[in-house]
C-alpha cells in the first residue's frame, strides 16, 4: 500500500485527461462532446481514487503520510517529494470533488473553444492538487505559481466583458507577491541548503530574518488569500470569470494562501508569526466589518458573493493566528466549509445565469414561484453562508470565535459583528432574488433547475449538512496535525524566550 | 424511546411534507405532519408525568457534535421538570395550531410548504428545551429563529412580509452575538459549556473576574448580561422588541405559536435554565429585573392605540414577558415559567380567535373596520372573552395564578429594583385589562363598520378550527388552577427538582405568600378599572377616544408610533451602514485602493512600456515588463542588503 503512488496517481491523472482531449479529432460539435464526457470522466475517476485518501489516512499521526521521495534536480538536493497530513489532504479532497462539479457546471454554459476548456480545467486540477501535496519548496512554488495560467486563461478567454481588465488585474496583484516569495525561498535555501520541507520545518531560521522572510511570504499568501487591502482583484475576477471558473476561484484558490500561512509561516518562522499576530487581527477584522459592509450595498449578486468571501475568509485568518487548538482547527473547517459553499453560491448564480445572462439582482424577483427546488438549494447555502447551526459553516465559525476570544475578546467582539452584517446582505439578496411577486415578464418563463443542476448541487447540499451536524470525522482528520502545529509553536516560543533570558 | 420519539417525529414530518409535498399533496402533508405532532405531544405529558411528577430527570446522549481540543459538545437531550413543562406547553399548542391551521390555510397555494414549517419550527423548539449544553441551546435558538423567518415571511409576494422576516431574523441575530460571546466567555471560564459541568462548578466562581474589552469584571455578570441580550432579543424585550409586531405578517396561526406561545418565551427558559449562573450574579439579576418591568410598562402603552387587532395582541405579548423576566430578576423564576406555561394557552387562544375573527371578517385586521359581529360568530366571541379574562387576570381564570404571583413576588422582593418591576407590572396590569376590553368592544360590539358585502360573508368557523380553539381556553380556565401547588406552591420544591436552583437568600417566591392583603387584591382591582374604562370610553362613550387622541395627540402620536423605536434604529444603524457601505466600495475600494494600487500601477507601466516600444502593445507584454521590473529590483535589494 505504502508503494502505490496515490498522490502522484491522483496528481498527474487530470494531466493525461488533458492529453486525451487534446488528440480528440473531428468537427467541432463532436469535439465538444468527447472533451466533455472525457473530462467527466477523467475528473470522476481522480476522485473516487482520492478517496483512498480518505479511507487510508491515519488519523492518529501528525507525520506526511503517502509519501513519495525520488530525486529530481539532484545538483541543488531538489526531490520530487509529496506527501499530505491532517492539514492539506481535505483539501486534496475538495479540489477533486469540486472539478468534476465545475465539469457538469459549464456542460451547456460552454459553448466556445470546449476542448481547450476542459484542457484549462484538467490541468488546473493537476497543478491545485499537486501544491497541497509538494513537500519541496521548488516544487511547491511550481505548482502554486502554475495555478495562474490556466486560471488566467480561464478568465480572459471565456469570462464576461470586461475580461481583460479583470485577468490583468489578477495577475498583476498574485505576480507582485509571487515575485517576493521566490526571494524568501532562496533566502532559505541560501541559509539552510535545502528545499525539503519536512527538513525545514525543523529548522530553526535565525529571529533577525524571520521577519523579512515573514514579510515576502506574507505579500504573497495575503494577496490569495485575498486580505483587506489587496482584496480588490477579486469582485473583478469573480465577476468576470465563467460559473465554473468562480466556483474553483473561491473553492479551492482562496484557500491557497491561507495553506500557505499554515504550511510555511506559521511552523517555519515562528518568532515573525508571533510579532505581526496584532497585524493580521487587524487586516482581518478590518476585512470582515469592511467587506461585508460593502456586500451590503452591491447590485451584482457576483460581485456580492466574492466580497462576503472575503469577509469570510477574514475569519480563517484570525483562526490562523491565534495559533490555538480551537482557532486554527476552526480556520482550517471554515475554509472547507467556504470552499463548498461559496462554491455552491456561485453555482446557484450560474443557473439563473445561464438563463437570464445577468448578474444584476434587480433584474430577478419572485423566482420562488416558478422554481422552487432552485428557491429549497439557494436557501439552504446562504444559511449556510449565513453560519447557520447545522450548518457547515457554523462548525467552522464559532470554532474560530472560541479560540479568538481566549486570545483577545476584542477581536472575538469585532469579527463576531460581521455574523450580523454577514446575515444582513445574504438575506437581503435572497430576497431580492427570490421573494417578492414576479412581475418581470421575460421571467416568467423561466425554468426550474434540471437533472443535471440538481445532481452538481445535491452532493454539496449532503456535504453541506453532514458537515454540519456530525462533523466528527472531519475534525479527527485535521485534530492531530493541528495539536503537533500548535505544539511547535508553543516550543519553538519557549525556546526562543529561554535564549533571550540567557541573553540577558 | 418516546423521549427521542417526542423531539423527532416533528422533523420526520417537516422533513417529508416538505420535500415530498408535491406529491403527498395537501391531505397527505396534512396527515404527515399533524399525526407527528399528535403522537409528540402525547408523548410529551407522558415525559412530563414521567420526570415531573414522578421525578426522574434524565439525560439521553445522542453522539457528539463537536470535539477540537478541549472543547467538546455533544448532541444530548436532557429530560427534567423545567424541559419537560416546556413541552408539554409546545406540543400541546403547536398540535392545537396545526390542526387549526388546516382549516385557516385551506385555501392557500402552498399547504405542504406551511405544515413542513410549521413542523420544522416545532422540532427546533424541542432542540432548544431539551439541549443539555450552551451550543445545542444555540442551535435551537438559531433554527427557530429561521422557521421564524420562513414562516413570517410565509406569503413571500409581500413586501411587508418579506422586510418583517429579515427584520426578525437581523433583529435576533443581534440577540444572538451577545448570546454567542455569553457562550465563548463560558467556554474560556469553565473550559467546558455542558451545563452540568458549568452548574456544579459555578459556586466555586462566584468571585472569579475575567478580561472582557480591556476591562477586568466579575466574570459571572459579565457572562450572564451576555446571555441575557440573546434572550432579549428572542423574546423582544426593551431595545430588541421592534421584530414582534411586524412578525404579524405571518400567517396567524404563525403568531399563535411562534410569537406568543413558544419561541418568544425561550428567553424566559433560557434565564430559568441558567438560575444556577445568573443566582451567583446578583446585578445581572436586577438588570433582568429592570428590562423586563420596563418591557412590561412600555409594551402596555404602546398596546392601548393601536388598531391592527393582531399588533394589540403582539403588544400584550411583549408586555407579558416583560412580566415573565421581572419575576426571573427577583429569583422567582418558578413564577415566570409559571406564568410562561398560562400565558402560552390564553395568548395562543388570544391568537387564533383573532385569526377566526379575520377569517370570518375575509382577512380584515383593522379593528376600526369591524363591530356588531359578536351575535354572529358567537363561540368564536366567548373564546375570545376567556382569553381576555384570562389575560387580565380575573379570579380563577389562568392568569389570574400566575400574573398574582409575579406581583407578590416583585413586591416581596422588598428591594428597589423589585419595587420598580411591582409598581411597573400594577400599571401594565390597568392598561392590560384597558386593551382588552378595547378590542373586545371594538372587534364585535357597537355598529357594524364593514361594508355590506363582508358582513353578509361572516361565518363561524369550522369544527377543525374551533376544538383547538376550546382545547386551548380549557387551558386559559383550568391551566392555573391546577398548576398553583406544582409550580408555586408548597410542592413547588418537589416538582421542580433540581431543574432551577434559587440561592436560600433570594426568598422572593416564598414571601409572596405572606404579602399584605391589599397587594393580593390590588392586581384585581386594578384590571377591573381597566374594564370599566374601556366599557366607558367604548360603549357609553364612543365620542371619547377621538377627543383624548386630540387632545393629548403628542402622547397620543408617541404611542401610536411605538416610541418611535423604528425610525431611531433606522437613523443609527440602518442607513449609516449603506452609506458607509456605498462609500467603502466607491471610495475605498475603488479610489483609494485600486487607484493607488492596480489601476495608478497600470497607468505607470502602460506609459512606460509605451515610451519604450512603440511596436508593442499587448497586455502580455505589459506583466513581462512589470515582472522584469519588479524581479530586478527585488534582486538588487537582496544583493544591496546582504551583499
Amino acid at each position: 500500500m505504502s508503494d502505490f503512488p496515490i498522490l502522484s496517481l491522483v496528481t498527474f491523472l487530470p494531466l493525461v485527461g488533458a492529453l486525451a482531449i487534446l488528440i480528440i479529432r473531428g468537427d467541432d460539435e463532436v469535439v465538444a462532446r468527447n472533451a466533455r464526457a472525457t473530462a467527466l470522466w477523467t475528473s470522476l475517476i481522480t476522485f473516487f481514487l482520492s478517496l483512498m485518501l480518505w479511507t487510508g489516512f491515519d488519523r492518529k499521526s501528525a507525520a506526511f503520510q503517502f509519501v513519495e521521495k525520488n530525486p529530481w534536480i539532484e545538483s541543488f538536493g531538489i526531490n520530487y517529494h509529496m506527501g499530505v497530513d491532517g492539514i492539506s489532504v481535505l483539501f486534496v479532497l475538495l479540489s477533486t470533488l469540486l472539478t468534476p462539479i465545475c465539469v457538469l457546471a459549464s456542460w451547456d454554459a460552454i459553448k466556445v473553444r470546449v476542448r481547450e476548456y476542459m484542457i484549462a480545467f484538467l490541468v488546473l486540477e493537476t497543478l491545485m492538487v499537486g501544491m497541497f501535496c509538494a513537500l519541496d519548496f521548488v516544487l511547491f512554488y511550481i505548482f502554486f505559481e502554475g495555478v495562474l495560467i490556466p486560471m488566467f486563461l480561464i478568465i480572459g478567454v471565456w469570462g464576461g466583458q470586461r475580461r481583460v481588465y479583470a485577468a490583468f488585474k489578477f495577475f498583476l496583484y498574485t505576480l507582485t507577491g509571487s515575485v517576493l516569495m521566490l526571494l524568501a525561498i532562496l533566502a532559505i535555501y541560501l541559509h539552510a541548503g535545502t528545499t525539503d520541507l519536512p527538513t525545514l520545518l525543523k529548522y530553526a531560521l535565525p529571529s533577525n530574518i524571520q521577519y523579512w522572510l515573514w514579510l515576502a511570504f506574507f505579500a504573497s499568501f495575503a494577496v490569495k488569500v485575498p486580505m483587506w487591502p489587496v482584496h480588490t482583484w477579486l469582485p473583478d475576477a469573480h465577476v468576470e470569470a465563467p460559473t465554473a471558473g468562480s466556483v474553483i476561484l473561491a473553492g479551492v484558490l482562496l484557500k491557497m494562501g491561507a495553506y500557505g500561512f499554515l504550511r510555511f509561516s506559521v511552523p517555519m518562522l515562528p518568532v515573525a508569526t508571533d510579532f505581526f499576530t496584532p497585524m493580521v487581527f487587524t487586516l482581518s477584522i478590518i476585512a470582515v466589518i469592511y467587506t461585508s459592509l460593502v456586500a451590503l450595498v452591491q447590485l451584482d449578486m457576483k460581485k456580492l458573493i466574492a466580497y462576503s468571501s472575503v469577509a469570510h475568509m477574514g475569519f480563517v485568518t484570525l483562526g490562523i493566528f491565534t495559533l490555538n487548538q480551537q482557532g486554527v482547527t476552526g480556520a482550517i473547517y471554515q475554509m472547507l466549509s467556504h470552499g463548498i459553499v461559496s462554491a455552491a453560491l456561485f453555482l446557484c448564480v450560474g443557473v439563473i445565469y445561464d438563463r437570464m445572462h445577468t448578474r444584476e439582482i434587480a433584474r430577478y424577483g419572485g423566482l420562488a414561484e416558478r422554481m422552487p427546488v432552485y428557491a429549497f438549494f439557494f436557501m439552504v447555502f446562504m444559511l449556510a453562508s449565513v453560519g447557520l447551526p447545522g450548518t457547515s459553516g457554523f462548525v467552522g465559525e464559532i470554532l474560530v470565535l472560541v479560540g479568538l476570544f481566549q486570545v483577545s475578546t476584542w477581536a472575538a467582539t469585532l469579527a463576531a459583528t460581521g455574523v450580523i452584517l454577514g446575515a444582513a446582505y445574504m438575506l437581503w439578496l435572497y430576497r431580492r432574488v427570490i421573494f417578492g411577486k414576479l412581475t418581470k415578464d421575460d421571467l416568467k418563463s423561466i425554468m426550474d433547475m434540471n437533472r443535471r443542476e440538481v445532481a452538481v448541487f445535491t452532493p454539496l447540499l449532503v456535504l453541506t449538512i453532514l458537515m454540519g451536524v456530525y462533523p466528527g470525522p472531519f475534525l479527527e482528520i485535521i485534530e492531530v496535525s493541528v495539536a503537533n502545529l500548535v505544539d511547535q509553536h508553543k516550543s519553538a516560543m519557549a525556546a526562543v524566550e529561554a535564549l533571550s533570558v540567557v541573553g540577558r | 424511546m418516546i423521549y427521542v420519539l417526542a423531539i423527532f417525529l416533528p422533523l420526520v414530518g417537516a422533513t417529508i411534507a416538505g420535500l415530498f409535498g408535491p406529491w403527498l399533496k395537501d391531505k397527505g402533508a396534512q396527515i404527515v405532519t399533524c399525526g407527528g405532532m399528535l403522537l409528540s405531544a402525547i408523548f410529551s405529558l407522558i415525559i412530563l408525568n414521567e420526570v415531573a411528577v414522578n421525578h426522574q430527570p434524565q439525560t439521553i446522549q445522542i453522539f457528539s457534535w463537536i470535539i477540537s481540543g478541549g472543547f467538546e459538545v455533544d448532541w444530548a437531550l436532557r429530560f427534567d421538570t423545567l424541559t419537560a413543562v416546556m413541552m408539554v406547553v409546545v406540543t400541546v399548542v403547536s398540535c392545537a395550531v396545526h390542526f387549526y391551521s388546516i382549516g385557516y390555510m385551506h385555501h392557500d397555494p402552498s399547504v405542504p410548504r406551511f405544515f413542513a414549517y410549521l413542523s420544522l419550527f416545532t422540532f427546533f423548539m424541542l432542540m432548544l428545551v431539551t439541549s443539555d449544553n450552551f451550543l445545542q441551546l444555540f442551535f435551537g435558538w438559531e433554527g427557530v429563529g429561521l422557521a421564524s423567518y420562513l414562516l413570517i415571511g410565509f406569503w413571500y409576494e409581500k413586501p411587508s412580509a418579506n422586510a418583517a422576516a429579515i427584520k426578525a431574523f437581523l433583529v435576533n441575530r443581534v440577540g444572538d452575538f451577545g448570546f454567542a460571546l455569553g457562550i465563548l466567555g463560558v467556554f474560556l471560564l469553565y473550559g467546558s459549556v455542558d451545563f452540568d459541568t458549568v452548574f456544579n462548578a459555578t459556586p466555586g466562581k462566584a468571585a472569579a473576574t475575567m478580561e472582557f474589552l480591556g476591562g477586568q469584571y466579575h466574570a459571572l455578570t459579565v457572562l450572564c448580561l451576555l446571555l441575557f441580550i440573546g434572550a432579549m432579543g428572542k423574546s423582544a424585550q426593551l431595545g430588541l422588541h421592534t421584530w414582534l409586531p411586524d412578525a404579524m405578517e405571518g400567517p396567524t396561526p404563525v403568531s399563535a405559536l411562534i410569537h406568543a406561545a413558544t419561541m418568544v418565551t425561550a428567553g424566559v427558559f433560557m434565564v430559568a435554565r441558567l438560575s444556577p449562573m445568573f443566582e451567583f450574579a446578583p446585578f445581572a439579576l436586577n438588570v433582568v429585573c429592570v428590562v423586563g418591568a420596563s418591557t412590561a410598562f412600555f409594551a402596555a402603552t404602546v398596546g392601548l392605540v393601536q388598531n391592527d387587532i393582531k399588533r394589540v395582541i403582539a403588544y400584550s405579548t411583549c408586555s407579558q414577558l416583560g412580566y415573565m423576566f421581572f419575576a426571573c430578576g427577583v429569583s422567582a423564576y418558578a413564577a415566570g415559567i409559571f406564568h410562561l406555561f398560562t400565558h402560552a394557552f390564553f395568548k395562543a387562544l388570544l391568537f387564533l380567535g383573532a385569526g377566526s375573527v379575520i377569517h370570518a371578517m375575509s382577512s380584515e385586521q383593522d379593528m376600526r373596520n369591524m363591530g356588531g359581529i359578536w351575535r354572529l360568530i358567537p363561540l368564536t366571541y366567548t373564546m375570545m372573552w376567556i382569553g381576555s379574562l384570562a389575560l387580565a387576570g380575573l379570579p380563577f381564570f389562568a392568569g389570574f395564578y400566575s400574573k398574582d404571583m409575579i406581583l407578590e413576588s416583585a413586591y416581596a422582593a422588598n428591594s428597589g429594583v423589585g419595587d420598580y418591576a411591582f409598581w411597573m407590572g400594577m400599571a401594565a396590569a390597568i392598561m392590560t385589562a384597558f386593551y382588552s376590553w378595547r378590542l373586545l368592544f371594538m372587534t364585535f360590539h357597537g355598529e357594524p363598520r364593514a361594508d355590506e358585502k363582508t358582513m353578509a360573508h361572516v361565518h363561524e368557523s369550522p369544527k377543525v378550527m374551533t376544538i383547538p380553539l376550546i382545547v386551548l381556553a380549557l387551558g386559559a380556565l383550568f391551566a392555573g388552577y391546577v398548576g398553583y401547588d406544582a409550580f408555586v406552591g408548597d410542592g413547588m420544591n418537589a416538582f421542580w427538582g433540581k431543574a432551577i436552583l434559587v440561592l436560600p437568600t433570594n426568598t422572593a417566591i416564598v414571601d409572596a405568600h405572606h404579602v399584605p392583603l391589599w397587594v393580593k387584591v390590588g392586581p384585581i382591582v386594578v384590571g377591573l378599572i381597566g374594564i370599566a374604562l374601556a366599557y366607558y370610553m367604548y360603549i357609553a362613550r364612543t365620542d371619547l377616544p377621538a377627543k383624548v387622541a386630540a387632545k393629548f395627540w403628542k402622547i397620543y402620536l408617541f404611542l401610536y408610533n411605538k416610541w418611535y423605536f423604528d425610525e431611531l434604529y433606522d437613523r443609527l444603524f440602518v442607513r449609516p451602514a449603506k452609506y458607509l457601505g456605498q462609500g467603502l466600495w466607491k471610495e475605498g475600494d475603488g479610489t483609494m485602493i485600486d487607484g493607488m494600487g492596480p489601476d495608478g500601477i497600470t497607468a505607470v507601466v502602460r506609459n512606460l512600456a509605451g515610451r519604450a516600444s512603440q511596436l508593442q502593445s499587448g497586455y502580455v507584454y505589459h506583466y513581462a515588463f512589470a515582472m522584469l521590473i519588479g524581479v530586478a529590483g527585488l534582486v538588487t535589494l537582496y544583493l544591496y542588503t546582504h551583499g
